[in-house]
């Protein structure tokens, strides 16, 4: 097949199987969206920001494992996107950027829309390449495919040239299948010797604790996850993109650690003497002082970047593998040890933690007049059966969401947990719903954080995404708010946004469905209402308490036993 | 603690820059960094001395190794090795006596000197970058003219080798 480089990347995007480009045309790509324009296997979602393709290609890749595609034109194209590469990049999330760039004559003139793309792209991308000769731009396209999807999963960023794409310059192509690179080869199985010995450990802990995060879901180790911490009968908790990994429904589920985690997580993760940490990655807001975590536990981890390990927390026994191997061979050679976990001491353990979970550290006033964030989350939940995806942006909101929202199923929950990117919400939940054409997608959000992406309102209507957005607005940037409170002194330094737009009728000038609710007694209504309008978008702005704080919380840098729980007073 | 590391890294447009912006982003230090071609032009061969403790070191070579351009690496100071650098220095010799002396200098570290006019010698001298502070001390300050060090380069001894299989 003699194909011209524009007609080479779209035939090779049909070849690996994308069936979304999420992207915005500009001069340095027109003869690649000519060539887009000319077939029909490739559908291109025009977004109205770059920010909004990367958000979108990333939330279509959260929801299905599979790598989401972007394309963007040189110099300002490339710029907005680095916001999303970067949010993928920080959550391990595969994702492969097309970036058009100036022809390879004009690169280094400070040409019209020239900016370094791959030099601006390296701190936040796995790997980047510019393509200088269209020889090579079918393998390098393969190239970008594998590192993103493999090993640590990443964004990768190919920068084509216009003169690359060139439509006059025709060579043959062939799909390459496969591709092998000398310098890049992840680590799959975990050594057998660790196996054992993590197995062994495990098995003679007292008081045990496993601790999951987003590398379970990643890795797609949910039912390993699940069966294996059965097995054993040991309490688990999620971070904040592990949730979902396992049932949260289940008993043996804590609910998440962290900054925001529950009492009893938060205070077993201190007092355990075993911790199997399992594809997570010991984040600050997880860890608090790395001095005081975990003092009493030996720790074992998982992990398939080995540089993962040990960078924050030293560990006591290192496994370098893809979670899902490594659990599997962890529980076959559980099922074939002679040794039982220990059910006196883990009667023990259960004891204490009920006595934690009976603090009911994520209570809130049932009672008031205004309407409690944390009660749209549960009313939320309860109107979806538990079932929708939810993407957040990020904030108190996202807290929440993450609290009260029980997700019983890897996948489902979609947020920017490692640069918490405002913005990421809506075009994320648009990346969802095309994924998920029948599914239900909510995005829970703040009114802070919708407005930094809110022109892809637009993009919805266009494409008909009929996604629910619950928007809490409290008329503050709440969780900067909840941090003046607490550390400043109740400074509200330019936390309050005194100019905001009336979200219904903005959501009606886009073509959708707006709705305004003010009063508890009209939550679930309302909820109702707008998720039986299957094929609509429903902005749903509810007026949320304005004072309300996210709690537990663990101060930055404080210990996993120095929790704030909700005062009496605020109770009351 | 003063390591060396040593690694192949594919011969390709910006890889340097990506080692160059790992130890910036990740607040590494860097003494010196050196970096050519090898008999596989295919591969260049880059050696990073760079100071820190066990645990920062240990985290220097994992993020190296995690650079997909990188394919081997080695902390050559974990067992025995060689170690050399080269300075060139230009040193102002007015008179009869200065150029004996520099050149006595010269012989006993075992240095050569390369470039000779009316004013001016340059010396050349390769070794430990120890070997060249003690060689800048024993002359007057003010009669250096210019000092160019290449950075150190080193390699294991014996049948240890860094290579690609």
């Amino acid at each position: 097949m003699q194909l011209s480089g524009a007609e080479i990347i779209v035939q090779f995007l049909k070849d690996e199987g994308v069936e979304y480009v999420f992207g915005y045309p500009g001069g340095s790509v027109l003869h690649i969206y000519d060539a887009l324009f000319q077939q029909e296997a490739v559908r291109h979602i025009l977004v109205r920001h770059e920010q909004g393709a990367t958000h979108a290609a990333d939330g279509y890749a959260r929801s299905t494992g599979k790598p989401g595609v972007v394309m963007v034109t040189s110099g300002p194209g490339a710029t907005n996107a680095i916001t999303g590469i970067a949010t993928a990049y920080m959550d391990s999330i595969p994702m492969v950027v097309i970036t058009g760039q100036v022809p390879t004559a004009y690169i280094g003139s400070d040409a019209f829309q020239e900016v370094d793309a791959v030099g601006i792209s390296r701190p936040c991308v796995k790997h980047n390449f510019l393509v200088k000769d269209v020889k090579d731009l079918a393998m390098t396209l393969k190239k970008a495919f594998y590192i993103a999807t493999t090993g640590r999963p990443g964004p990768v960023v190919v920068d084509v040239p216009k003169n690359v794409t060139d439509p006059k310059i025709k060579i043959p192509y062939d799909y390459p299948a496969t591709v092998s690179m000398r310098s890049y080869n992840p680590t799959v199985k975990g050594h057998p010797g660790q196996i054992k010995r993590a197995v062994d450990l495990l098995l003679g802990a007292k008081r045990p604790m496993i601790y999951s995060g987003g590398g379970v879901i990643l890795s797609g180790a949910h039912a390993e996850l699940t069966q294996m911490t059965r097995e054993l009968g040991y309490p688990i908790t999620n971070t904040l993109m592990g949730l979902g990994a396992y049932p949260a429904t289940d008993k043996q589920f804590i609910g998440m650690l962290g900054m925001h985690g529950t009492y009893e997580a938060n205070m077993a993760m201190h007092d355990c003497d075993v911790l199997f940490a399992v594809g997570a990655r010991f984040d600050d807001r997880v860890t608090g002082d790395t001095k005081l975590f975990c003092p009493h536990a030996k720790i074992i981890h998982i992990d398939i970047d080995p540089a993962s390990i040990s960078k924050t927390v030293r560990v006591d026994l290192p496994i370098v593998g893809d979670v899902k191997h490594v659990l599997d061979d962890m529980y076959k050679e559980i099922k074939a040890s002679k040794r039982k976990p220990d059910a006196a001491a883990l009667q023990a353990w259960w004891k204490q933690i009920g006595e934690w979970q009976s603090k009911d550290c994520l209570r809130f006033d049932r009672n008031s007049p205004l309407i409690k964030p944390q009660g749209v989350i549960e009313k939320l939940y309860e109107v979806t059966g538990g079932d929708a995806y939810v993407t957040s942006d990020v904030g108190q909101h996202q807290m929440w969401a993450a609290q009260f929202y029980k997700f019983d199923k890897p996948l489902r929950w979609i947020n920017s947990g490692g640069l918490g990117t405002m913005g990421f919400g809506l075009p994320a939940a648009l990346g969802v719903q095309l994924a998920h054409p029948d599914a239900t997608v909510a995005c829970v959000t703040g009114e802070a954080s919708i407005q930094m992406c809110i022109q892809e309102l637009s993009t919805a209507m266009q494409y008909n995404l009929p996604v629910k957005i619950v928007n809490l607005n409290n008329r503050y940037m709440g969780m900067v708010r909840q941090w003046q409170e607490f550390f400043y002194e109740s400074r509200y330094s330019q936390s309050y946004v005194e100019a905001l737009p009336d979200f219904v009728k903005l959501a009606e000038s886009y073509g959708h469905v707006g709705m305004r609710i003010d009063k508890p007694g009209d939550v679930e209504a309302a909820l109702k209402e707008a998720f039986a309008l299957k094929d609509r978008l429903v902005f749903m702005d509810f007026i949320t308490d304005q004072k309300e704080n996210v709690y537990p919380m663990i101060a930055a840098g404080k210990a996993h036993n120095q929790m704030h729980l909700p005062s009496e007073r605020e109770l009351a | 603690m003063r390591h060396i590391i040593s690694l192949l890294m594919e011969n390709e447009a910006g890889a340097l820059s990506r080692v160059a912006g790992l130890f910036s982003a990740r607040g590494y230090n860097i003494e010196s960094l050196t970096v050519a071609p090898t008999e596989d032009p295919s591969l260049s061969r880059m050696t990073i001395v760079t100071r820190g403790s066990d645990v920062v070191i240990e985290q220097i070579t994992k993020q190296l190794n995690k650079l997909v351009d990188i394919v081997k690496l080695a902390d050559i100071t974990e067992g025995k090795h060689i170690e050399r650098e080269l300075m060139l220095i230009k040193v102002r010799v007015a008179d009869k006596e200065l150029r004996a002396e520099l050149k006595r200098l010269t012989d006993i570290f075992g240095g050569r000197i390369v470039d000779v006019s009316e004013s001016t010698y340059i010396v050349e001298l390769t070794g430990s970058g120890d070997k060249h502070d003690a060689f800048i001390a024993a002359i007057d300050p003010a009669a250096i003219i210019e000092t160019v060090r290449s950075g150190s380069t080193g390699i294991a001894r014996g049948e240890k080798s860094l290579q690609i299989n």
